[in-house]
């Protein structure tokens, strides 16, 4: 149908609720006897809690409950797996004993009639330590022992390595980054002692996982549990797995039978929710002298907390970037004093792709050879990894139109070489991947007599557009237009949906609410042959288009609008409901998206100044749903990524533990004025095996391969080569000192 | 934040009057103030707002400088015309500072009262001689990245950390001062201490005196200037190292000029030793190099921000070479 509205550029139906402020966020409800909750959190990262002294807090007006491990109900541990989806952030309930495992963990709850009286009180608790030295660094003698956490292996890679003409031995870190979304954790938990259910208004980027692991860890049958998150002020991540405050929250409401709202401070949305670990990669590439690999090793160690053994694979992407015949990746974690690390947009893949695609530019330059040219050389024709064969793959072509859209071609390889002004540019390229997955999903869908439609699922929009995919699928399958459609996400009493991760969300739903929009028409052209207008006919002649039911072999104009099917019938409406999964199909194929990054640098040498200049980014990622959010995802994503690289780390004071930038003046982020205009193209080629229209998701994809392709222009800016993230002055400044 | 009474103050001798009160405190845009109290670093039993006050002017004086009411907001300061036109490198600092929304609200005295972005001195879980004095300081031994390297002290090594004031330090700024005593004027260059064995003291204001007006001096015709700041992003970002100079060049020989540091000092950081090397001199690269050289022989780096030095002198000579070009 060439009028569809699948693929076109449509503004999100959200958008207008949200800039005018009727979008209501986990802290926007209120309730008659609501209180706050102000946490206290420790200011050691290791040891024990020796005493709290509360008394002169309690005295505080409008104090009505401090509660920690000495005084805190029992909670429990949530079991791994119990359900589909249940998985906490940590598994370590709040308040479990007197350990401190990382700085700013909390170790108390003020809860108060008002939040200032809280919080006010919160800050005359006083919690006494027996502090121990706190591990905030990935150490060189921390040295993991044991099975690794991940691994990947085919042929001889060691021998292939050592006997190979032409070699690199490079190591590559990313420090600990933190998502940092605008709209901060918050919980309202709302008990209801007489129903015995609790009610959890949040932010959360999985309601279906937050409503099962909250079963688990308050002890309550599942259906006791209703988690609610209409809109998020978006996640990064942190907010894919439920985090301890939400536990404090919905604990405080049963202890004080008032409903509890607890809100996460900006400090310690650096501690208590999650972070990007920091990943050490020592990468070895073994080539022949025309650039083909022999052997691909990445040995990994990444850091995880004390209380959960968090893994974040990067050598998956080592087995089927390129193509190797000898490949080895080990991957060991590192327990330091830091708050359990979660996955931040593109996990894995993203430090994965800095080491890996960095090295592939350093083999580049060993070798003379230009950096999209041994890619070329290297291209993976087929998942070697996984020896499957790609469901769809068009990175040649990607690389092909980038390179020609931002002139490649004039890239002089020599450093610092290219002028503009009195500023010296330099030119990166690189790879982005990120693999197409789809999960479960139920939705249902209901016409109705008004000629609107409504559909509804229990996941949830992030901020990406999920609420206008809905409305355009159902648009798509019978005609009506995308404003007439009603789309209700983020509650757990609807079916129930995928979490908001993974970029997997559009490519899980799509099928759901396809099968369950063509089951609603299928039941409207059912109730049309009552209709004197089909009188007699049969349903299976009948169609439905423009939302209008017609004969298969007349035009929409000559049939009857679907609503007044259902007027003539007195029915409020019809229902068609589809649960659908992974098919079997999916398996015999490696589905992935790929694309390509080009980026300029402008290097001004006598102040040290580097700016990004230009950007430009090729992607195949499958089918766009929607021209206009998914361009918001590659833009935001290439934003973050000039972050990654040149600004983002979590610093942590290494004698307290503490991270000490922990405020959006401190930690950097790119800002308006650090980006360029930035463009993206889409391949836009449907995936034969993912779904009805070939979407696979691009969430994550646009961040992966971004920080490489910087400091490839870095490089060929500066002559300094920043194999430690981020790139900064004073590294530049060392860098030059050795090359001068 | 702890429970604190709130005044509006009507008049500017009743304002000094009722903020002589230990404990209470003058709020302007509250842009530090607020942000301080929030994190317990600040905890006034009483806020006298001074919002209200008829301080809100930007007037030529007589003899061809500029009177500057310390309510003026950082952003009207900023795209004044004669501000822009006379004194351009004023304009170029505001405009370096903070974002738009703090710059409507920021005021001209509070900026001259902006207190040290240092991470130690906004957690009070660490010790800081400038918040508790005796404590000690956690910088030197700690992450020090953002830390002075030019007049530092055993005892505290936070920057200032405005532009602002780097610009006026560089114009020669005067400030105006009413106290329950009177009214008294104070060079901008003699308003700020370092911090010696007394962080804590960081200026001259003693209890209750209120900053009224800032009048900058009149310029020489055809005197040019210009403030550059360094830091890792492009906006929204404290200065890594700041550069402001105000050059008067004539016939290829550096008359008179000025120059100012920020994101380095201690205080808003004049350096005569620049000035000393320039004055008289042809504005060439060669004398520009010797003249960064001079003002920071005295740096004294730490762990984490050796490269300021480096960087601080580079940021001069770039400005040197706008200032002096422009004339």
């Amino acid at each position: 149908m060439s009028d569809s509205v699948i693929g076109q550029p449509i503004t999100r139906i959200d958008g207008r609720m949200k800039v005018t402020g009727r979008a209501k966020y986990g802290v926007d409800y209120y309730f008659d006897g609501l209180v706050y909750g102000v946490g206290v959190a420790s200011t050691i990262a290791n040891g024990r809690i020796r005493a709290i002294d509360r008394a002169e807090a309690e005295k505080m007006p409008g104090v009505l409950a401090i509660l920690h491990h000495g005084n805190f109900e029992h909670l429990y541990h949530p079991a791994n797996q119990f359900e589909d989806q249940s998985r906490p952030g940590e598994s370590r309930p709040p308040f479990e004993d007197d350990r401190i495992y990382y700085y700013g963990q909390f170790v108390a709850l003020v809860i108060g009639e008002t939040f200032e009286q809280a919080q006010a009180a919160a800050s005359h608790v006083h919690v006494d330590y027996d502090a121990k030295p706190p591990q905030v660094r990935l150490e060189k003698a921390a040295q993991p022992t044991g099975k690794p956490a991940a691994e990947q292996a085919r042929g001889d890679a060691e021998s292939a390595f050592q006997q190979a003409p032409v070699k690199l031995d490079v190591t590559y870190v990313t420090p600990i980054e933190t998502h940092n979304p605008m709209e901060m954790h918050a919980t309202i938990a709302v008990w209801d002692k007489g129903q015995q259910k609790f009610t959890l208004y949040e932010s959360s980027q999985g309601i279906v996982n937050h409503r099962n692991v909250a079963s688990q860890v308050l002890g309550v049958p599942m259906e006791s549990v209703e988690v609610i998150s209409r809109f998020i002020g978006s996640g990064f991540g942190c907010k894919l797995f439920p985090w301890p405050h939400s536990w404090l929250a919905a604990a405080g409401a049963r202890h004080t039978g008032r409903p509890v709202k607890v809100s996460v401070p900006r400090t310690l949305m650096f501690t208590t929710v999650g972070h990007r670990p920091t990943i050490e990669q020592h990468v070895c590439l073994g080539a022949t002298q025309d650039g083909k690999l022999l052997a691909t090793i990445n040995e990994v160690r990444q850091e995880t907390s004390l209380v959960d053994a968090y893994l974040e694979d990067c050598v998956d992407p080592t087995s089927m970037l390129y193509s190797s015949p000898n490949v080895k990746g080990t991957q060991r974690e590192i327990q330091m004093n830091v708050g359990t690390p979660t996955p931040m947009r593109g996990p894995g893949r993203t430090p994965a792709l800095f080491a890996l695609e960095s090295a592939m530019d350093e083999l580049a330059v060993k070798l003379n050879l230009d950096p999209l040219e041994i890619r070329l050389r290297n291209y993976a024709e087929k998942d070697e990894g996984a020896d499957k064969p790609w469901s769809s793959k068009h990175l040649r072509e990607a690389y092909q139109i980038g390179a020609e859209r931002f002139g490649w071609k004039q890239r002089n390889p020599k450093v610092g070489s290219m002028r503009k002004g009195d500023e010296i540019l330099g030119w990166g390229m690189g790879t982005m991947t990120w693999p197409g997955h789809r999960q479960n999903a139920e939705v249902r869908v209901r016409l109705l007599a008004d000629g609107t439609a409504r559909a509804s699922c229990a996941t949830q929009d992030i901020g990406t557009g999920t609420y206008t995919v809905f409305a355009e699928v159902v648009s798509d399958r019978t005609g009506i237009p995308v404003d007439k459609i009603d789309v209700v996400l983020g509650d757990t009493a609807l079916p129930p949906g995928p979490t908001s991760g993974g970029s997997f969300t559009t490519a899980t739903v799509i099928p759901a609410i396809y099968q369950a929009t063509d089951k609603a028409v299928e039941a409207v052209l059912k109730a049309a042959v009552k209709h004197e207008a089909f009188s007699g006919a049969d349903p299976k002649s009948l169609k439905m288009t423009q939302g209008r039911v017609h004969q298969q072999d007349k035009l929409p104009s000559s049939g009857v609008a679907f609503q007044e099917i259902l007027q003539s019938q007195k029915l409020v409406g019809l229902d068609g409901q589809a649960k659908t999964g992974p098919t079997d199909e999916m398996k015999k194929y490696s589905i992935h998206s790929f694309g390509a990054h080009f980026c300029e640098v402008a290097w001004d040498p006598e102040i040290l100044r580097l700016r990004v200049s230009r950007w430009l980014s090729v992607v195949d990622g499958g089918r766009m749903i929607n021209a206009k959010t998914a361009r918001n995802q590659i833009l935001g994503a290439i934003v973050m990524g000039i972050g990654m690289g040149m600004f983002e780390e979590t610093v942590y004071d290494t004698r307290t533990g503490h991270p000490i930038n922990n405020n959006f003046a401190d930690y950097l982020v790119a800002v308006n004025a650090d980006v360029p205009e930035l463009d993206c193209i889409f391949l836009d080629y449907p995936d034969p095996v993912i779904n009805e229209y070939g979407a696979r998701g691009i969430g994550e994809i646009g961040l992966t391969g971004c920080a490489s392709a910087l400091t490839m222009a870095t490089y060929h800016a500066t002559g300094v080569r920043i194999r430690e993230l981020p790139i900064r002055i004073e590294k530049l400044m060392a860098g030059l000192e050795k090359t001068a | 934040m702890q429970a604190f009474h709130y005044e509006k103050a009507s008049d500017v001798s009743g304002a000094v009057n009722s903020a002589s009160v230990a404990g209470v405190k003058f709020v302007a845009g509250g842009t530090t103030l607020i942000d301080l109290m929030k994190l317990n670093v600040e905890q006034p039993t009483g806020l006298l707002d001074i919002n209200h006050l008829p301080l809100d002017q930007i007037e030529k004086t007589t003899d061809g400088g500029l009177k500057i009411g310390a309510m003026v907001r950082n952003s009207d300061l900023a795209h004044n015309a004669d501000v822009q036109q006379q004194y351009a490198v004023l304009s170029q600092a505001l405009l370096s500072g903070a974002s738009p929304q703090l710059r409507n609200m920021a005021t001209t005295g509070g900026n001259l009262l902006q207190r040290t972005r240092c991470y130690y001195f906004r957690d009070t879980n660490y010790a800081c001689n400038k918040r508790q004095p005796g404590s000690g300081c956690a910088a030197i031994d700690g992450f020090n990245r953002i830390h002075a390297i030019l007049g530092t002290s055993e005892h505290c090594i936070a920057t200032h950390p405005s532009d602002m004031c780097v610009a006026m330090t560089a114009l020669e700024a005067v400030i105006h001062i009413q106290g329950s005593r009177g009214e008294r004027t104070v060079p901008i260059n003699e308003f700020y201490f370092v911090p010696g064995n007394t962080p804590q003291r960081e200026n001259v204001l003693a209890s209750g005196e209120l900053i009224t007006y800032v009048t900058l001096p009149p310029l020489a015709k055809g005197t040019s200037s210009d403030y550059l700041k360094r830091r890792d992003r492009a906006s929204y970002e404290f200065a890594l190292a700041s550069a402001a100079v105000v050059a008067l060049v004539q016939g290829g020989r550096i008359e008179r000029i000025r120059v100012a540091f920020g994101g380095v000092g201690t205080k808003p950081w004049r350096s005569l030793e620049a000035e000393h090397v320039l004055e008289k001199h042809e504005p060439s690269e060669k004398n520009f190099r010797a003249a960064a050289e001079a003002a920071l022989r005295g740096a004294r780096p730490l762990h984490n921000n050796a490269f300021k030095v480096e960087l601080a002198k580079r940021t001069l000579i770039r400005a040197l070479k706008i200032a002096t070009s422009n004339a």
